[in-house]
């Protein structure tokens, strides 16, 4: 690992610049591997996105990330520290599985997470209190957890992640379990978070969240991270799909549709050609196609997410097949 | 590192360890479930008192501890008739007076030497005459006697008087054959109360934890403070709970014994003196239940679900009963090698050591066996954090599904754990 280092060593000026930045995370559980090399740069104040199937490792990866377990190899910096430990009063973390003590009123909630994180008792509950009023709890402020209603309580255990104002805030699947109007509210958050200059890194499934907030973004699958880099060049990775309908169904036109193209209903459709639209647009003129329509799609981030995701799925399922290393 | 750094260092171990018990403390302080962890080991004193039980077991500590009179023949029996008068009077403060010698007229009797070979109940001598009466006892025993001795003897020695003799006392150290005796029993009494106490500290504790796993908080835990920090705060915030659980229950045991006319004087002096007894019980109970507690969590945390709690929990019930009859049987064995092993075996070295505290006057062995015990409290409580940190944090059901060996789990806890380079 000593040449990583080094690699670190020499970009220490892009590092000032990111708030993580991991190499090459390893993680075994019972001799199975769960996270294989995973590679994540988030920029400072940015919110990024890690996307994965269930079960893809991004829990885990966001557990060494914040310190919780230690890599079985690899390299971590986290708000410019090697062990994440060191700047945990900067973070914020809402774990996937929501935890909060149901005898404990709402505010008292806040006020002791913002204790572990270092912020005195009475100044966290203080600000538990202007935090509910903020966002529309105000009359649940000495309610027990227990009495509240579970978007309710899962509106504290948010509040009490970020009552000590962290520069870095993660997220495990933070919509998960969420209703499409508080979704939205959540959305609102994290941008707010991002606007002040907070760096806001979250985990997710449903990849429209990802599309909405981020710029950049790491897709993990089978534990290794087959794509990282912005929503622009993910997308960019599939080629533009053409959508075609025409007034006659058969023709010789229809000898220039690639060989890829699917008909649904009363349309074609097949990926853009790589020597462009200019071309096949003659070439249905010229047979007779009568274009009744022509639309050229980008793919969305779903799209490119399945694509990713499925080839490295693909290739781990060869890789087994074949008892290699994938 | 930068300043930035230096200030978003997480909190100190005790710092966080703190902020954990403040909250357990509290939470479990204000719940009604502490309401029947106090009221549980009074119910059968409440119960025994409402069934007369109480009064007649004082009565019979009371009459236990006899005053025997050593006088001329006449003034035995007159001192015996003006007990039967004065305890019409006074009721069951009265320590039970019986006969012990008819002197001969001038014939002396040495009350000390006879008091301090004595056997059976035998607690004070009242000698010379009911005008001039002579008691003697242990100090403790004096000062709660003499009045009722003048009290008696001013009866004896005129009827209806008005005023009461000056009794004469001496005192004796009780370091006869009895006193071993009274101190063996002292000594299998505090391994009993300890083992009691620590089995239902641990217990609790054990369910803390269940019930944090349940909440589903504790990776927030994991993620803001050191484990050991988690596992410390929530046994220390356990050892507040039992203090004020022990201050409870002493204050009303004691204020029964009270009423009934008992006191510690009635019992043998443990070797080191009552206070140093309190003082060493009340570490020992410390050092007990931070050991066993810190298994407990151990165990708590290995297991995913609360029946998993209760069928891992068991083997180290059992085996700690079994720790206990071992350091029961050390009290029979002093100086030989059973002490000597359960005073050096972390787990039953507390008991022991309780137990040596009623039988023996060095205080030299409880300092060296509160430092072992307190070494031992250190690496069981990381051990335990580590297995528990190991444990725990694992993502998804394949941690739930895997069945390691407890060996193994434990083999891996003190296994190098990788680290990221620098």
């Amino acid at each position: 690992m000593d040449m990583a280092t080094g690699e670190f060593q020499a970009s220490t000026e892009n590092s000032r610049n990111l708030a993580i930045e991991a190499h090459g995370l390893v993680k075994r559980f019972d001799g199975t591997l769960a996270v294989d090399g995973v590679d994540i740069a988030v920029p400072a104040g940015a919110i990024y996105g890690i996307l994965g199937p269930n079960g893809a490792g991004k829990t885990t990866s966001l557990r060494m990330l914040l310190g919780i377990i230690d890599p079985d190899a690899g390299y971590r910096r986290v708000l410019g520290a090697e062990n994440p430990q060191d700047v945990a009063r900067l973070i914020g973390y809402l774990p996937e599985e929501r935890g909060l003590y149901p005898a404990m009123k709402a505010y008292e909630a806040i006020g002791f997470m913002g204790a572990l994180r270092g912020l005195p008792l009475d100044v966290g509950r203080e600000r538990g209190k202007e935090l509910m009023e903020a966002h529309g709890l105000g009359h649940a402020v000495d309610k027990q957890i227990r009495q509240l209603s579970k978007g309710m309580a899962q509106t504290v255990q948010l509040l009490g992640t970020l009552v000590h104002e962290p520069k870095l805030v993660v997220f495990d699947e933070p919509f998960s379990g969420l209703d499409a109007i508080n979704q939205g509210k959540l959305e609102g958050l994290i941008r707010g978070l991002a606007d002040k200059g907070t760096t806001v890194i979250f985990s997710t499934h449903v990849i429209a969240h990802a599309e909405r907030l981020c710029e950049n973004i790491a897709i993990i699958a089978g534990g290794k991270v087959p794509y990282a880099g912005s929503v622009e060049e993910a997308r960019d990775r599939i080629p533009a799909q053409v959508r075609l309908e025409t007034r006659k169904r058969e023709g010789r036109w229809r000898t220039a549709l690639p060989a890829e193209t699917r008909q649904v209903g009363d349309f074609f459709h097949f990926p853009l050609p790589e020597s462009g639209i200019e071309p096949l647009l003659k070439a249905l003129i010229e047979g007779e196609a009568g274009i009744l329509s022509l639309s050229i799609e980008r793919a969305g981030l779903h799209d490119a997410f399945v694509a990713i995701a499925g080839e490295a799925a693909a290739r781990d399922m060869v890789a087994d097949a074949e008892g290699k290393p994938a | 590192m930068n300043h930035s750094v230096r200030n978003g260092g997480r909190l100190s171990m005790w710092r966080a360890a703190y902020v954990i018990a403040r909250r357990d403390f509290t939470a479990i302080l204000l719940s009604r479930a502490f309401i029947f962890f106090l009221l549980g080991p009074l119910f059968p004193v409440f119960v025994m008192a409402l069934a007369g039980g109480v009064g007649a077991q004082v009565q019979s500590e009371a009459t236990s501890a006899d005053v025997g009179i050593a006088m001329e023949s006449r003034d035995v029996d007159a001192m015996l008739a003006a007990q039967d008068e004065v305890r019409d009077l006074v009721g069951p403060a009265l320590p039970n007076m019986v006969e012990l010698e008819r002197l001969a007229p001038g014939e002396d009797f040495d009350a000390a030497t006879y008091l301090e070979n004595r056997e059976g109940s035998l607690a004070a001598i009242v000698s010379g005459t009911p005008e001039a009466p002579k008691l003697t006892a242990t100090a403790g025993r004096l000062t709660r006697w003499e009045g009722m001795v003048a009290l008696v003897a001013a009866h004896a020695s005129q009827p209806g008087a008005q005023t009461y003799p000056a009794v004469t006392t001496a005192t004796v150290e009780t370091s006869g054959a009895s006193e071993n005796t009274g101190r063996l029993r002292t000594a299998q009494g505090g391994q009993l109360l300890l083992f009691l106490l620590i089995m239902l500290l641990a217990s609790m504790v054990l369910s803390n934890l269940v019930e944090e796993k349940g909440n589903k908080i504790i990776e927030i835990l994991a993620a803001a403070i050191p484990m050991d920090a988690v596992f410390l705060g929530k046994l220390f915030a356990m050892l507040g709970i039992s203090v004020v659980g022990i201050a409870v229950w002493g204050t009303t045991g004691f204020a029964v014994l009270t009423a009934g006319g008992v006191s510690l004087s009635d019992y043998a002096n443990p070797g080191v003196g009552w206070p140093m007894f309190f003082a060493l019980f009340a570490a020992y109970f410390g050092m007990g239940y931070l050991l066993l507690g810190a298994i407990f969590l151990a165990v708590g945390s290995l297991a995913t679900t609360v029946r998993e709690v209760q069928t891992l929990s068991m083997p180290a019930t059992m085996f700690q009963i079994l720790v206990f009859f071992f350091a029961s049987l050390a009290v029979t064995d002093q100086g030989g090698w059973i002490e000597y092993t359960a005073m050096a075996f972390p787990l039953s070295s507390p008991f022991a050591m309780v137990a040596r505290a009623a039988t023996d006057e060095a205080l030299w062995p409880h300092l060296v066996a509160l430092a072992w015990q307190g070494l031992c409290v250190a690496v069981f409580v990381k051990a335990g954090a580590s297995l528990f940190r190991k444990r725990v944090m694992k993502s998804g059901p394949r941690a739930a599904r895997s069945s390691r060996s407890l060996g193994k789990l434990v083999k891996d806890t003190f296994r190098n754990r990788s680290t990221p380079p620098a």
